[in-house]
């Protein structure tokens, strides 16, 4: 069984009087790609700060690499990178030397950083603008110099919040092939997101976050099952008829098209079979629409509201 | 990887300050130009012996130059998201400050021993070991003075952190013994310029050019050291218990 790099239990955070997270335990193993997901405010950022050891929890105890990050923050990070969102790169000083700067706080040598540091922008796309100060940059480099920065001291862990947010197509690409590329050098990642296309395409595990209460984790193939009472079959007859109370389902009217929202699709596909045939009327278009991680986020997110 | 002492990582941070901020608007306006002027002001219409003189263009470089990078640092760097980084990789945050510290240390150290080369142009007969002593350990306290004002509100706002210690600095100026020699002073207002280190740092370079002083030159190194340390201790313990307050 892998070992678990992250152990939270039944964490909280308060802010006063107000509760930002209720309670979360959760855990993360060796080289996955854990995603933290949840709508702006869910509480997804607190939880990170505490896993880094930048905020106290309240009530409750994470550990990461086996150490309790209270007592072990420095010792914790130095085997961690991380991208705090909306973090920036010193916008006065070059890539380079912001790359040095981080280089030095994980108390690297020279030479260690300078050779990691051109192999990184070679890889980020940034070799050319080694020396020109970062105020130059655009917000998709200014990510990927981020990036490289976290990943300079070549940590085990990384903790990314948000690390494609707003970014153009490129520079979002390039970020989530490297995510990719370190997972498979054995890096563990804690991504934190609200983009579900993110997290469909690189997560093996994902953690729904909503009003600071975990209220889904799993796959992202099992979440979808989870969200098997969401599908929806979409229908168009011709002439145009309706009738809900045949339909086991919900329907919903759409234009010419009824939308019927239902767990057993097999069965509604039989019931549209027979409502057509007793009407007389034919079936013109028949979808079955899965609906996506995106399509369940929202309702159990909505659900928990 | 090399295991590097905190100092060394304080080193990096000092050095990237001194990149950032040393020519920063403000850091140039409150930290030369400011006393250049104030100085000139001081100067018009007085004829005082040079040694005086001396004293007071020392006591007000070393002051203002060491007060200029500090307290905006903190601030600038809420505000241009770079300082949850800082504080996000492993150094602590006292590491943090004492290289926030160092950079106001080496833009006063700097400043201030150009601007001594007065002294020599002048010929003024200048004791360097006191000299030296007084305005090393002045600065210490001075800088760490810095790490102090922007403990306090946690703002992300720097011009609000650049009045509220000029508004110090002021009151700090003219309570020092600097216009106002402090045997002169009247004796409620003496106890007031007790609380400033500002006025140890007057007092030594007033023994360092052999003019006429008020405490002993012991009394004004120690106390020096004592604000330098109370500062810093009392600016990280500020820093560390309204950290969470920056992330609000």
């Amino acid at each position: 069984m892998p070992e678990e790099v992250i152990r939270v239990y039944d964490l909280k955070k308060y802010y006063g009087d107000f509760p930002a997270v209720k309670g979360i335990s959760f855990s993360v193993k060796k080289g996955e790609v854990f995603g933290f997901l949840g709508p702006n405010g869910a509480g997804k950022t607190t939880t990170i700060r505490m896993l880094t050891g930048i905020l106290e929890p309240s009530e409750g105890r994470i550990e990461v690499f086996g150490m309790d990050v209270t007592k072990n923050k420095l010792k914790i990070r130095e085997r961690v990178g991380i991208v705090p969102e909306m973090a920036n790169p010193y916008i006065d000083l070059s890539a380079m030397q912001n790359l040095f700067l981080m280089g030095r706080l994980y108390g690297m040598k020279k030479r260690e950083i300078k050779e990691r540091s051109l192999s990184l922008l070679e890889t980020f796309k940034l070799y050319n603008k080694k020396d020109q100060k970062v105020r130059t940059f655009s917000k998709g480099m200014k990510q990927r110099l981020s990036l490289a920065m976290a990943l300079l001291p070549d940590p085990e862990l990384l903790f990314l919040d948000e690390p494609t947010s707003g970014l153009d197509v490129m520079s979002a690409r390039l970020i989530k092939d490297i995510i990719i590329s370190e997972q498979q050098r054995g890096k563990t990642i804690f991504l934190n997101t609200h983009n579900m296309q993110d997290a469909n395409e690189l997560c093996n595990r994902v953690a729904i976050i909503n009003h600071g209460k975990i209220v889904a984790i799993d796959t992202p193939e099992k979440i979808k099952e989870l969200g098997a009472k969401y599908n929806v079959v979409e229908v168009s007859f011709s002439p145009f008829k309706v009738n809900e109370d045949f339909f086991s389902g919900k329907v919903k009217i759409s234009g010419n098209k009824l939308n019927i929202h239902t767990e057993d699709v097999h069965r509604t596909i039989e019931e549209i079979v027979e409502f057509a045939r007793r009407e007389k009327i034919k079936i013109v278009t028949l979808n079955v629409k899965k609906p996506s991680l995106e399509d369940i986020f929202m309702e159990i997110v909505k659900e928990n509201a | 990887m090399r295991k590097l002492s905190p100092f060394y990582r304080s080193l990096a941070i000092a050095k990237k300050d001194m990149l950032i901020f040393y020519l920063k608007g403000p850091v140039v306006i409150m930290g030369l130009l400011f006393p250049f002027f104030l100085f000139g002001a001081f100067l018009i219409g007085r004829h005082l012996p040079h040694s005086y003189l001396f004293v007071v263009l020392m006591s007000m470089t070393t002051f203002f130059t060491s007060t200029a990078v500090g307290p905006t640092i903190i601030p600038w760097e809420a505000r241009s998201k770079t300082f949850e980084r800082l504080i996000s990789s492993p150094v602590s945050l006292t590491t943090v400050l004492l290289g926030d510290m160092q950079a106001s240390f080496y833009f006063g150290l700097i400043i201030t021993l150009l601007v001594s080369s007065v002294g020599f142009f002048l010929k003024i007969h200048v004791n360097f070991a006191i000299f030296s002593i007084a305005v090393i350990l002045a600065l210490l306290a001075f800088s760490s003075m810095t790490i102090l004002m922007s403990s306090y509100p946690p703002t992300d706002i720097p011009a609000d952190v650049m009045m509220l210690s000029s508004l110090i600095k002021f009151t700090l100026l003219f309570i020092s013994g600097i216009f106002v020699p402090i045997s002169k002073l009247p004796p409620y207002a003496r106890w007031v310029s007790m609380l400033s280190p500002l006025t140890y740092l007057v007092d030594a370079l007033r023994h360092a050019t052999y003019i006429s002083a008020f405490f002993s030159v012991y009394t004004d190194f120690v106390l020096l050291l004592f604000f330098a340390i109370l500062f810093f201790v009392l600016g990280v313990y500020i820093h560390q218990q309204v950290l969470e307050k920056r992330f609000m």
